[in-house]
């Protein structure tokens, strides 16, 4: 399951999804939006995505995760729009025979959709607002 | 040739816009376009060394030469962790 959504996300749902009689573990991984950052206090979180490619690249992850690693299912929903303080940006569900694999590709996926998948964060603060990326290498500071 | 254009998030802020089309000399790349929108919106120029490219939602190189019809997305630094500040427009 890959899924992009303007409402609130339910993990155990996520969870679910991955579910299976073959499998020993499921590691689920819940991403949520903080009330402050780098030293400001953050009173809004806003996600934008570019969604058909978004999904694209979800779906790259799930196939390279099942190469690397012996999982059973894989799934990851974003959710978009405000999002309030607290609550889930994206969840990721992964499914194995064993715990250690489940750990290791929920860990790589959620490192990776945050490098690649076109998703993003503009925070609000008192005074002001800012996009915020993590492209490894990249800096964006355009001239005021 | 004509290209499909969409901006997102920073960049959309910046050019106030979501879309746009665009023509382009046949046998273009996408480093080409990048140096026709630079001139076309200079705003942009300011942010060029930050952007990613993708071509009908896939990243491509400078390199990569366009086709009629395409659809060309400039991807600002995506969303995440805490290493790259990505200050716009409102300052």
């Amino acid at each position: 399951m890959y899924a992009i959504v303007a409402h609130a996300i339910d993990a155990a749902a996520v969870a679910a999804a991955v579910a299976d009689p073959a499998t020993g573990a499921t590691v689920t991984f819940i991403g949520t939006t903080r009330d402050h950052n780098d030293g400001r206090s953050v009173t809004r979180l806003e996600y934008e995505a570019y969604h058909e490619m978004a999904i694209a690249e979800m779906r790259r992850i799930g196939e390279t995760v099942q190469q690397r690693w012996p999982i059973t299912r894989i799934a990851i929903v974003h959710r978009i729009g405000v999002v309030p303080i607290g609550e889930a940006s994206v969840v990721i569900a992964v499914s194995a025979g064993h715990r250690h694999a489940a750990f290791e590709a929920c860990h790589f996926a959620i490192d990776r959709l945050k490098e690649i998948v076109p998703i993003w964060k503009k925070e609000h603060f008192e005074g002001g607002e800012i996009w915020v990326g993590s492209q490894t290498g990249q800096r964006f500071e355009p001239a005021t | 040739m004509e290209v499909r254009l969409r901006f997102f998030a920073s960049i959309r802020e910046k050019l106030r816009r979501s879309e746009a089309a665009c023509s382009v000399p046949a046998g273009a790349t996408v480093g080409d376009l990048l140096d026709q929108l630079c001139r076309d919106y200079p705003p942009l120029a300011d942010v060029r060394g930050a952007l990613r490219v993708a071509v009908n939602q896939e990243y491509v190189d400078p390199q990569h030469p366009l086709a009629d019809n395409d659809e060309v997305a400039l991807i600002p630094p995506v969303s995440g962790g805490l290493d790259v500040r990505n200050r716009c427009a409102r300052d």
